[in-house]
């Protein structure tokens, strides 16, 4: 079997069953309940049919995956043992463990792989996941193997954490709507906790599963997810021991706060494969901004120093492109458009818009996303006396709530906005949906919002989506970056200032590429 | 049959106000831009064109807006309050497994802002122009000033923080595994910096009302003639002077109800407290119409109990209308 590359070549493994993820795991201890913190409500608990940290998290404990990726995007065996690629790279293999149970004592087989993946195809909003499967045979209860039209490098990303959940087929294959189905509220899995109570808006408990398929883990006894509704709350929730650990942790001045306690240790580890970015996208139809020259001048005039280190506290990292430094598929070598006020009026004289008698050569609105405060109506703020130093006169229009911005910038109704979108691991799963034209969808969010149309990134990215030999797809990925990045139809400013907080009475707390958003059966408290 | 067409007209009021409420409010979150698929889509981390489609049709918001009221009403006049879109729940088990919640906070913090606040203009109202009534003027001018979500931020830094007396937020601990009475133990616990927090405002009305009303009927006629006689100072302030004073107290509270409701909206945020108010707010945020009338409905009720216990109160309260002299 030809290698790969260093995701696939992985795949040849025989891998030892019951591997730890961490490089650097303890030794767990048995018992104790584990209280995580969070401001995101979940509607429901099953995210085969949806994203979202808030279903990702309680998600990823009550159901178990094919893969799992530990902190150096290594796949590591999860319901999988083992795996194996075709030579074509056309299809997937995979070995099911013949221990797996569901939590209501049936076995997990092939036929539950099929079903689950078929649901996810059909349901989630990342279309882009699962797009090339035409099928999934199983030859026996315990091989599953995975057909698509091309190679699908981004299958083995979306066969971990929350994104190919596995759900018994014997409960979901009941004719009913998998998005409204009852047991989405009361969900049976595989993973290391069981369902035991959902208050929607309150909290979830979760229970360790006796019968998990790694002999000796899960450590925890129990898990609550306890939802507050301010985050300053949560925040010293955390810091006075109520809270054994805060994920998704994201307001400077609380970061900052968390650093200071003697109780709590923060780290920015566990959002490699997030990969969120905070961004000012362009309306490419609008009459100044469908001019390159001009988007380019305003990525110029902005100073991302000053966004991270001043706005931000020096919390956050500076994010230079589609793809974040993190990812093994960032570009380091694109544009970075580091401050420059002098090209950025040049660039606007040359485009052809000179400054009027009042100074300024044209007004633009900016939208936001509310209830983001400093990463959003904070950075929109400062564009106002920032862009001035350009001449753009600046206006920000305040949307009352997520669901009138969402309409504005879906319904193409804005001119330039602050957004805040995330990579998801592979790119095909989260970055392709932003740059592709035929992802021009007008009244969905996050599509492509900016009417952004360049053939030759679309070639790029869909040849690098199924390119299997990963030196390749980095070096296809790179020349998309590049032009991306050259044609500005988004400014990228930084990358969210994630970080956990967690009790200094966490063991291996978790710190893969997926954090909080994978199973936390290595997770003890000391 | 006077008291049964009392009833009657009553109660067919009370039906009028809630229809009135229910229409009013379907037409007004209608009007909000975006809709419950822009919501669910956003919070799904994006959606396809079919998809979205496919939400709207699952929840009839494909069909004109005068159908949609109509299925509504029919559907609620038949005791069914629908599904939450959000949450795909029935909207009533949503609502009374909050209701509960509210209706402890709002009651504690009425019931509190009631006692303390007249206690302290009486005490106020002894001696007009000496410390104590000074320093109730000064409480009541901070406390009916300050904004709820402040005071309540501050009683937290205070008394749950550099002094740990009291918890953080939630009605209750959810780690830990208390009996019965360990469970209404703990929920007093959570109770006391939330319900005052909520009723200091109040409290500071109560308690201005009550030392003006005070010092008006303490020179009254019938004040001086008690005194005369020879009737005890305690007894003077207790049952001649007070039973007069607290009536206008006892009306604005009643009125208050309302009033008092939303402000639980900003403390329940601050506290994490799981009542109502939270869910109104996080509902009108998505756009869940079933929930926010549903929550209208409820609260119409209660503001309609609120009034009719007012009524009750004031009966007693006052023999005057008991008697109708």
């Amino acid at each position: 079997m030809k290698k790969f590359g260093i995701m696939a070549a992985a795949a040849a493994m025989i891998a030892t069953v019951g591997s730890g993820t961490l490089a650097q795991a303890e030794e767990g201890k048995n018992g104790g309940t584990l209280v995580i913190g969070t401001t995101q409500k979940a509607r429901h608990l099953n995210p085969a049919v949806q994203s979202g940290i808030a279903t990702a998290v309680p998600g990823t404990q009550i159901f178990a995956t094919p893969l799992r990726f530990d902190e150096n995007w290594q796949p590591q065996p999860y319901l999988a043992e083992s795996w194996s690629v075709s030579d074509d790279g056309k299809s997937i293999t995979l070995n099911l463990r013949k221990n797996a149970k569901f939590h209501d004592g049936k076995p997990v087989t092939s036929e539950d792989v099929a079903f689950s993946l078929q649901t996810v195809k059909d349901n989630h909003p990342f279309k882009s996941m699962f797009a090339p499967v035409t099928g999934v045979d199983t030859p026996d209860a315990n091989t599953a193997v995975i057909n698509f039209d091309k190679p699908h490098p981004a299958a083995f990303l979306a066969m971990s954490s929350a994104l190919l959940p596995i759900i018994p087929k014997h409960v979901y294959g009941d004719g009913q709507d998998a998005k409204t189905h009852p047991a989405n509220s009361a969900p049976v899995g595989s993973g290391p906790f069981k369902f035991s109570e959902f208050k929607p808006g309150e909290y979830i408990i979760l229970e360790k599963n006796p019968d998990y398929f790694i002999e000796g883990r899960p450590y925890l006894d129990k898990i609550i997810i306890k939802n507050y509704k301010d985050p300053t709350s949560l925040a010293l929730a955390t810091d006075k021991g109520e809270v054994t650990m805060y994920p998704f942790l994201g307001t400077s001045k609380d970061i900052a706060r968390l650093k200071k306690s003697d109780n709590v240790i923060v780290t920015d580890r566990g959002y490699e494969a997030v990969g969120p970015v905070n961004w000012l996208e362009f309306n490419t139809k609008n009459e100044y901004l469908k001019n390159k020259k001009v988007r380019q001048a305003i990525a110029y005039a902005i100073d991302r120093n000053f966004v991270v280190n001043a706005l931000l506290g020096g919390t956050s990292k500076a994010a230079t492109g589609p793809i974040v430094p993190g990812s093994p598929f960032y570009a380091a070598n694109a544009e970075k458009y580091d401050l420059d006020l002098d090209k950025a009026n040049a660039l606007l004289d040359e485009a052809g818009f000179p400054r009027g008698a009042d100074d300024m050569r044209f007004k633009l609105k900016v939208d936001y996303i509310p209830n983001g405060s400093e990463l959003q109506k904070g950075v929109a703020e400062y564009l106002k006396p920032q862009l001035k130093k350009a001449g753009i006169a600046v206006d920000l229009r305040a949307s009352p709530d997520f669901p009138t911005w969402a309409k504005r910038v879906s319904g193409h109704d804005f001119d330039m906005s602050m957004d805040i979108v995330f990579n998801w691991g592979d790119p095909v799963i989260g970055v392709h949906r932003t740059y592709l034209c035929d992802n021009i969808k007008k009244g969905v969010i996050w599509s492509n919002t900016q009417s952004y149309c360049n053939e030759e990134v679309d070639a790029l990215l869909l040849q690098a989506g199924s390119e299997l030999d990963q030196a390749k797809r980095i070096a296809l990925y790179n020349q998309a970056q590049e032009i991306i990045v050259d044609e500005a139809p988004i400014a990228y400013l930084n990358i969210l200032p994630y970080h956990t907080a967690y009790s200094k009475k966490v063991g291996n707390p978790p710190m893969t590429i997926w954090g909080a958003m994978a199973p936390m059966d290595e997770v003890f408290l000391k | 049959m006077n008291m049964v067409m009392m009833v009657a007209r009553r109660l067919l009021h009370a039906f009028l106000l809630i229809l009135a409420v229910l229409v009013l409010n379907f037409f007004l979150i209608h009007a909000a831009p975006g809709d419950p698929a822009d919501v669910i889509a956003g919070e799904m981390g994006g959606a396809t064109e079919e998809m979205m489609a496919d939400i709207r049709k699952t929840y009839g918001l494909d069909k004109p807006i005068y159908v949609q009221l109509g299925v509504y009403l029919g559907r609620a006049l038949q005791g069914d309050l629908g599904q939450s879109f959000f949450y795909n729940a029935p909207v009533l088990d949503l609502v009374l497994g909050r209701a509960g919640a509210t209706i402890l906070l709002v009651t504690t913090a009425l019931l509190f802002a009631i006692f303390v606040g007249t206690s302290l203009g009486v005490l106020a109202s002894h001696k007009p122009k000496g410390i104590v009534s000074g320093l109730v003027t000064l409480v009541s001018v901070i406390g009916y000033s300050a904004p709820i979500f402040w005071t309540g931020l501050m009683l937290v830094i205070l008394f749950a923080w550099v002094y740990p007396i009291f918890p953080i937020s939630n009605m209750f601990d959810i780690t830990k595994d208390t009996g019965f009475f360990g469970y209404i133990l703990d929920v007093m616990h959570h109770l006391v910096l939330p319900s005052l927090t909520l009723g200091i405002v109040y409290l500071a009305q109560y308690a201005r009302l009550t030392r003006a009303s005070m010092l008006e009927i303490l020179s009254s006629d019938y004040i001086r003639t008690a005194r005369a006689k020879g009737v005890a100072e305690t007894k003077v302030y207790g049952h001649h002077a007070l039973r007069n004073a607290v009536l206008p107290v006892v009306t604005i509270a009643g009125l208050q109800f309302g009033s008092i409701i939303s402000g639980a909206v900003l403390v329940e945020t601050v506290f994490s407290w799981p009542g109502l108010g939270t869910l109104a707010f996080d509902s009108i945020l998505a756009r869940d119409y079933p929930t926010v009338l549903g929550i209208l409905f409820f609260s119409s009720v209660l503001v309609i109990l609120a009034n009719l216990v007012t009524d009750f109160v004031y009966r007693l309260v006052d023999p005057r209308i008991r008697t109708g002299g």
